[in-house]
This record gives C-alpha cells, structure tokens and sequence, in this order.
C-alpha cells in the first residue's frame, strides 16, 4: 500500500542488517537446521530504481520447543524488503521501526532489537497457540 | 453531556450497566468490528508509509474518535452510560477494584493467564473471542508479568510537561508529547500499560480486552490535561506532511473528520474532574 522512499529503504536496509546479524550470532547456540546463520549481501533495486544493499539470511532454530524460521527477502504485508518470521509454520507479522527495532502482531506495544528476539518472545506469549493468518479488513465501524 | 467518570468512584449499578452494554454490543457482533479495525490500522501503520491510528501524530485523535464512536454505539444499547476511565498512576495493582468479579474481572486467572471470573471470563458463554492473533479464544491477561510497574503521576507529570505536540519525522523516533504518550520515546506510558495488563491487550487485537476502552479513556484525558497546561501549544503537523495526517486532513475509516474537529473535547463530553469546563 505505500511507497517508501530510497532513504527510507537504506533506513529499512540497516534494520535487516541487524536481523541477520543476529540469524549469524543465534546459530552458535540454539539453531539445528542446516543453513542457519547464512547470510551475505545482494544487490536490490529499490522504489526509486537505485540500488540499494540488503543482506540476505536465514534462520530455523527450535526455541522451548518450537520452531522459529527466518528469511529475509522480498515479501511481507507492507510492499518492502522484509524479513519473512514463521512460529511453527505460521506466518508471524513482523514490522520495523524507525529506529532498527522491531514490532511483532503478538508484542505489538514492545520493542525488541532484531527479528529473532521478537519472535522469542511471541512463541513465549503463544505458550504453544497456533498463530491465525493475518485476515484482518480493511476497518468498517 | 456525557460525563466520563474515574472507574474507581462508579456505583455498582454504574458498573453493570457499562459492562451489560459492552456485553450487548459483543452479543450482536458490533463489538468485534472495533477488535478488526484496531487490528488492521495497527498492522498497517508503518513508521515507512502512511500511519494513521499509531506511532504518528494522529494516535489521539484517532482514538478520541475511535472511542467516541464506540461509546455511541454503548450509549444506543443505555444511554445513560458513558466511558469511565482507569487512572492507572492511581489503581496500580492486580488488587484493585477494576478487576473485581462485578467489573472486568481477573482477580482469579488460570496458568495461562485465562481470567477465570467476572463478565468477561470464556466460561461466563458472553465472550469468545472471534479476531485474535492466535487460536486461544479466552481472555488472557498478565497484570504486572511483562512489566512490573505501571506509570506513575511523576512519569506523567514529566510527558505532560513536554511544549511541544509533536514533530519530525512524525513517527515512532519523534520527540514531543504525543510519542512520550503513546510510549516509544521516554518513560512510556502507554505502551506500558498494554504490556503490564498483558494477554490480548498486548497485541494488535488488544480491545479484545474491555479494559482497553478504560485505558485509553485515561489517555484522552492526558492529552486534554497537556492542552490546559500549554494553551499555546496545538497539534502538528499544522501543514500538509507526508504519510501523516495534518491538523485539517480527514482520519480514516471515517474520512469525514480531520484532527481540528476532535481538538477540544468539551464539544463531545467532560471528565468527571472539570468544574466550569477547564480545570483538572
């Protein structure tokens, strides 16, 4: 729905950059899957036609008994490089905030440093609840 | 005139006739039409696009209008009921009365932090939760487990102090009174109280939880206590902004009022601490 600007890519490109950088730190301990922790860096047009650089990364770790699995790449609700959160399997609605923390559907009045910290502390408020497909409408009172 | 009054001092027939309204509204599925619209502004206001209900200058008005809205729709169910608020600087813990068995409920809470009492509780068969985040169709909440402590009037004190409304880039990383409000930015006084109240009113979907209509009763009150003490000082942007709604833009989902309609509250109702219109 909305257009960001190059500016505003490079601010969201520095907020990825975190989120990968954790994917790298996180897989020292508790990730088992292969491919965890991989991450570089890839040329992205941005809305304004400039390249701009975004880390790609992944991360699949267990986390009290639950999987979490990150991707960063093109996807998500808001048209912009995001990095894709899943908690079992389901689609976890992450957003950025202008300062490089982030937000997630769960823990939505509470800031957390990089993705996978975000997705922690949902599958700790899930205690084990299945997260629904974001089908919320566009608002009618 | 519609008098919203502090939780604490309403009679037991005041209580019941708010939460009997709440329980109609849930009954005949307009409540949960404010649950979606809340969640679908907070999944879409973005701090990188347009931002309407949250993290922008807006977050006030759209609330005042967004529970005026709401308290219409209570007041077509009882007319003689109105918003109360929950001063939560005074009634600051899980003992309080706001969370007896006659109000909203959850002095007894399962594990899971079911709120096992009270009108509010899965098992009363009044309210299931029907657009949630996740499965669990019960109220949960957590009282102090996310964070130990609510604002205090001191942590209030120094947001209202702020001079200025707001400002630049008019987001989540902006100084000025309405983010130190909201709680991005300071010593967090909205934000807080979501994540101390804890379960649904942690999430997008928090009027899922009826004390989110208590809760942000107070935060309207703070922003007209802030306009006493800085008469000088309006909402900004004053000017076209991107991404933001200006003083005389028209706030979505309504489209058919701007930010300068909803500045002075007198126009709608009073709080219960005005006398002549002005003081606190």
């Amino acid at each position: 729905m909305n257009m960001i600007t190059r500016r505003q890519a490079l601010g969201l490109g520095s907020a990825v950059a975190a989120a990968a950088g954790l994917a790298a730190c996180s897989s020292k301990s508790t990730s088992e899957a292969p491919g965890a922790g991989a991450s570089g860096a890839s040329g992205v047009a941005g809305p304004s036609g400039a390249p701009v650089s975004l880390p790609t990364g992944t991360i699949d770790e267990t986390y009290e008994g639950h999987r979490i699995q990150i991707t960063v790449g093109p996807g998500g609700h808001h048209g912009m490089v995001m990095p894709t959160v899943k908690v079992d399997g389901n689609d976890l609605h992450i957003m950025p905030n202008a300062d490089g923390s982030w937000v997630t559907v769960v823990n939505h009045y509470e800031t957390f440093p990089d993705p996978v910290s975000a997705a922690r502390a949902a599958v700790r408020e899930l205690q084990g609840a299945d997260l629904v497909p974001f089908t919320a409408k566009e608002a009618k009172l | 005139m519609t008098v919203r009054k502090n939780q604490a001092t309403l009679t037991p027939d005041e209580k019941s006739a708010f939460v009997n309204a709440v329980l109609e509204l849930k009954r005949t599925g307009i409540y949960d039409r404010y649950v979606n619209a809340h969640n679908w502004y907070l999944l879409n206001d973005s701090d990188f696009g347009d931002r309407t209900g949250h993290r922008s200058p807006s977050f006030l008005p759209w609330h005042r209008r967004f529970l005026l809205d709401f308290e219409a729709a209570l007041q077509r169910i009882d007319k003689n009921v109105s918003l109360p608020y929950w001063d939560w600087t005074a009634d600051r813990t899980a003992n309080s009365s706001l969370w007896g068995s006659d109000f909203m409920g959850g002095t007894r809470r399962g594990r899971d932090g079911q709120v096992l009492d009270g009108p509010f509780a899965f098992q009363g068969g009044k309210w299931a939760l029907t657009v949630g985040v996740d499965r669990r169709t019960y109220l949960r909440r957590g009282l102090g487990s996310g964070t130990p402590q609510l604002p205090t009037r001191a942590d209030v004190d120094s947001v209202i102090a702020l001079p200025v409304y707001d400002s630049a880039p008019w987001n989540s990383a902006s100084n000025g009174f309405r983010n130190a409000l909201e709680g991005w930015r300071g010593v967090n006084l909205h934000n807080r109280v979501h994540v101390w109240v804890g379960g649904q009113m942690t999430s997008a979907a928090s009027p899922n939880d009826p004390v989110f209509w208590l809760h942000h009763a107070f935060i309207d009150k703070l922003w007209a206590e802030w306009q006493v003490k800085h008469p000088k000082s309006g909402y900004l942007p004053a000017v076209r902004t991107a991404n933001v709604v200006d003083l005389r833009s028209v706030l979505s989902p309504w489209n058919n009022v701007t930010p300068a309609d909803l500045l002075d509250h007198h126009r709608f109702y009073t709080f219960d601490t005005e006398s002549g219109g002005q003081r606190f």
